[in-house]
């Protein structure tokens, strides 16, 4: 799933009204598969994490650049604070129309053939939305979920996506953070790994194998579950976490 | 909606009792699974709650504890909880709290009901608590060859061939030649014991008791027949037939059934059926002209053991074998120091101790032995003999493989060669007044069998033990104490969580932790019920028949002494495969989980049959 160095992770997290936004786009958005996401809603932001319904996402890509790269499969769970249900769980591999590099390949073994064969983003995106309708989204690394689908939805609607996200590698930059203050560094402290695999270790969770979007989202699922126990309550406001 | 879990298929499938399950089911389950975690030291189940679900550790570590808050079991990686709850009413029985951080992997309760109904293995598995789970482990094993389950029946090949008492040695003759048969019944005639066996004559008899006496060819087969009667029950086991005739040394073994025969196995019918095992070994034993000649058979008797393994034996047909070839080193050895010393100046007995007078022996042993005197023995006319016997016997021995006894209890010890009537004083003695030396001895005196000699007084001194000690509640109190010492190793599966004494280890010894305090419990039992029998095994049956255990905890015993002492023999065999030398400390890492799983079913069998024992023999109490 990421297999970037984030550059640009400590940018500030003032979320926007979500509510707000979520009434407003109801009301203008063209599509009908975005006016019902829409019109769904969203928690309010003051509802407690334990009665937060929950939607882990993850996206492969060809690539990291939103611009020149695509979607070639999405993986979601659906959860709560209690429990990750598999029973509901989800996975496409979509055809990215786009050359795949061997590498990537290699990375997510979603062969050329497999995408060929795969179904366009806009036969799946009903099924999609529908999953994440009055859910509150949760990603590890959020900015290649949140730009790659509001990039490959104006592509075909002319209308982008938005929504809030919790994001578990943000949660972790909170708890460990990446750049270290001056007495840190001088002592030869490094900053922790808050890639997925990394950040799930530090909750003792299983090692599972990387760049299967079903495997990625139910590991993201797991840390948020552990991220929660350890260092929030059930009864923390929702505002507190999404972005 | 494609969702295969790989993740979630790929752990499941590790684990018994998934493990048996198709994978068509398998891949289902996986997109049933539900998925929780739990901080350390949160609770996951209350006393009570209702259950919904089967709880699989997908990680860290579980302990389930008891209503009063003793703590019943601590669960790891592909351990299962909250099956009693399923199966009773949806009502958590065994409160359940995370030791690390966890993640719990939950089966909803459809997909249990519906496995439960469905896959054998898994209700199996689910259904009761541990000791059926081993129950069906050890069950399952001995299913495995049918070599366990033959009876001597099976061997006979042919009609039973007989004659009257009063036919003429020469109708015996004739009629053997023309049947083909090595040797014949001889039936009582008339009357209702018409068709019984009286006797046996055989190839050999006709030699040396007619031909070589010059009897008359008209002499009656009555007179001349071998008339104690050494046979076989139809039902009895190959291996019990075969033991029967390496112990008295015959080559025909009449088959009874219902006290009529129908048969008579030749040695060399077992030896076909028995195959190349310890029949050759003791051959051999027997036919070695030196000490060194001796010692070359031991590889012999190591290679019988792993071939006795690999058939599927079970332990205690292994134990017993293992302990019939260390008595024929034994009293070849015994044969040798005649030989060599001369006649011995006054009768006695060499006795074997511990292991192999229960027939327990395996590769890995020391040697226990002792000798009672007659009472006509006089220290400074005799002692020198007896010293350079027992010398001989325990050097050969520990040339054959079986280490001296590093508690010095060896014949070769003068405090161990006794007469008769200081041995009964020193028994009487040992439960009278128990005292912590006594006891150390205890556990290997109180096994005790004559090997050599004048069998009869061994059994004599069992028969003064058996009597004494039964009556003896402060003696039985000591030997119970001491039965304690050695605990299981509990608490080591889960390396640094379940280990309790704080050390790090890496191996069990299986014989220290496992079937030694298993053998002196059931001795101590055996002993307050006046057992006669010494095979651990045998011992535990007149214990179930007496009835002083809770009920099932018997049966629970053998399984858990059978499927320990298995996982040591199998141990000890892939050693002498591996040309390793065999010891006792298995690695729990090296073992299957499903090894691992039983193993510690079996020792928490131990465990609660050692709180027993402690309850039952305290002293004061009323038995």
């Amino acid at each position: 799933m990421v297999y970037l160095r984030p550059s640009s992770l400590t940018e500030s997290a003032h979320a926007p009204d979500w509510p707000a936004l979520f009434e407003e786009r109801a009301r203008t958005a063209r599509d009908y598969r975005l006016q019902r996401f829409y019109r769904a809603g969203l928690p309010a932001p003051d509802t407690p994490l334990a009665e937060v319904p929950f939607v882990a996402l993850d996206f492969e890509t060809t690539g990291l650049d939103a611009r020149k790269d695509a979607i070639v499969s999405v993986g979601l769970v659906p959860f709560s604070l209690q429990r990750i249900r598999c029973r509901d769980a989800a996975h496409w591999i979509l055809n990215p129309h786009k050359p795949m590099a061997n590498e990537t390949v290699a990375l997510h073994r979603i062969t050329h053939s497999e995408v060929k064969e795969a179904p366009d983003l806009l036969q799946v995106l009903d099924d999609l939305l529908a999953a994440l309708a009055g859910r509150v989204v949760v990603v590890h690394y959020r900015r290649i979920e949140q730009v790659f689908f509001a990039t490959a939805l104006k592509a075909r609607l002319y209308e982008d996506i938005r929504f809030p996200v919790i994001d578990t590698m943000e949660l972790e930059t909170r708890f460990h953070p990446r750049r270290l203050g001056l007495w840190a560094r001088l002592r030869g402290h490094k900053p922790v790994s808050i890639r997925l695999a990394a950040s799930r270790e530090r909750y003792h969770l299983p090692y599972y194998a990387p760049h299967h979007a079903l495997s990625d989202a139910l590991a993201t699922a797991e840390l948020l579950q552990a991220q929660v126990a350890h260092h929030y309550s059930p009864d923390t406001p929702l505002s507190e976490l999404w972005l | 909606m494609e969702a295969e879990q790989l993740e979630v298929l790929a752990f499941i499938r590790q684990w018994y009792p998934f493990k048996e399950l198709p994978e068509e089911v398998l891949e289902r389950i996986a997109t049933e699974v539900e998925v929780a975690y739990y901080r350390a030291g949160t609770r996951i189940l209350e006393y009570g709650d209702p259950v919904h679900d089967l709880y699989l550790v997908r990680c860290g570590a579980v302990e389930l504890y008891r209503r009063n808050g003793e703590l019943h079991n601590r669960l790891s990686e592909g351990n299962l909880f909250g099956q009693m709850g399923l199966l009773m009413h949806n009502k958590n029985r065994l409160p359940a709290s995370a030791l690390e951080d966890t993640l719990i992997y939950c089966l909803p309760e459809s997909v249990f009901n519906e496995l439960y109904e469905h896959h054998e293995a898994f209700s199996d598995f689910v259904e009761v608590g541990e000791s059926t789970r081993l129950r069906h482990a050890v069950s399952r094993h001995q299913g495995a060859n049918e070599l366990m389950t033959s009876s001597v029946r099976e061997l006979i090949s042919r009609d039973t061939v007989s004659i009257g008492r009063s036919a003429s040695v020469f109708d015996a003759a004739r009629k053997m030649t023309e049947e083909g048969v090595s040797s014949i019944l001889v039936l009582h005639e008339g009357g209702e014991d018409d068709a019984e066996v009286a006797g046996i004559i055989t190839d050999r008899d006709l030699r040396t008791r007619v031909l070589a006496e010059e009897l008359p060819s008209s002499t009656p087969v009555g007179e001349v027949m071998s008339a104690e009667l050494v046979a076989a029950e139809s039902d009895q086991y190959v291996f019990e037939a075969m033991l029967t005739m390496l112990r008295y040394n015959l080559h025909h073994l009449p088959v009874l059934h219902r006290g009529k025969p129908v048969g008579v196995v030749a040695l060399s019918d077992v030896m076909r059926h028995e195959s190349r095992n310890s029949l050759f070994v003791v051959r051999h034993i027997f036919r070695a002209q030196d000490a060194d000649e001796l010692a070359t058979i031991a590889d012999d008797a190591r290679a019988c053991f792993v071939r006795m393994v690999n058939e599927d034996a079970n332990s205690h047909m292994i134990g017993s074998a293992m302990a019939v070839i260390g008595r024929s080193f034994k009293q070849r050895l015994l044969e040798l120091a005649e030989e060599k010393l001369g006649p011995p100046p006054v009768p006695y007995c060499f006795l074997a101790l511990g292991s192999m007078a229960r027939d327990e022996q395996l590769v890995v042993t020391d040697q226990d032995n002792a000798i009672i005197l007659d009472n006509g023995y006089d220290a400074e006319a005799h002692n020198a003999y007896f010293a350079a016997l027992a010398k001989f016997v325990c050097d050969g021995l520990a040339a054959c493989g079986y280490s001296y006894c590093s508690g010095d209890i060896m014949a070769s010890n003068p405090e161990w060669r006794k007469t008769r009537r200081e041995w009964e004083l020193c028994f009487m003695d040992w439960i009278d007044n128990p005292s912590a030396r006594s006891l150390l001895n205890s556990n290997i005196f109180f096994d005790l069998d004559g090997v050599y000699g004048h069998l009869e007084w061994a059994e004599q001194l069992n028969r003064l033990i058996l009597r004494r000690a039964k009556r003896s509640p402060r003696f039985l109190a000591s030997m119970a104490r001491n039965a304690l010492l050695r605990t299981p190793p509990l608490g080591f599966f889960k390396e640094f969580v379940m280990e309790q004494d704080g050390k790090h280890n890496n191996s069990i010894n299986l014989k220290r932790r496992g079937t030694a305090p298993l053998a002196d419990l059931i001795r101590v039992h055996a002993l307050a019920v006046g057992s006669k029998a010494r095979n651990s095994f045998e011992r535990l049956n007149d214990v179930i028949e007496a009835d002083i255990l809770p009920r099932g905890r018997g049966p629970d015993l053998r399984d858990a002494m059978e499927f320990i002492a298995m996982v040591r023999i199998r141990h000890q065999a892939m050693d002498v495969e591996a040309g390793r030398e065999p010891d006792n400390n298995i690695e729990p890492e090296n073992l299957s989980d499903f090894e691992r799983r039983n193993l510690k079913d079996a020792f928490q069998i131990l465990s609660q049959a050692q709180k027993f024992l402690k309850f039952r023999y305290q002293p004061g109490r009323a038995s």
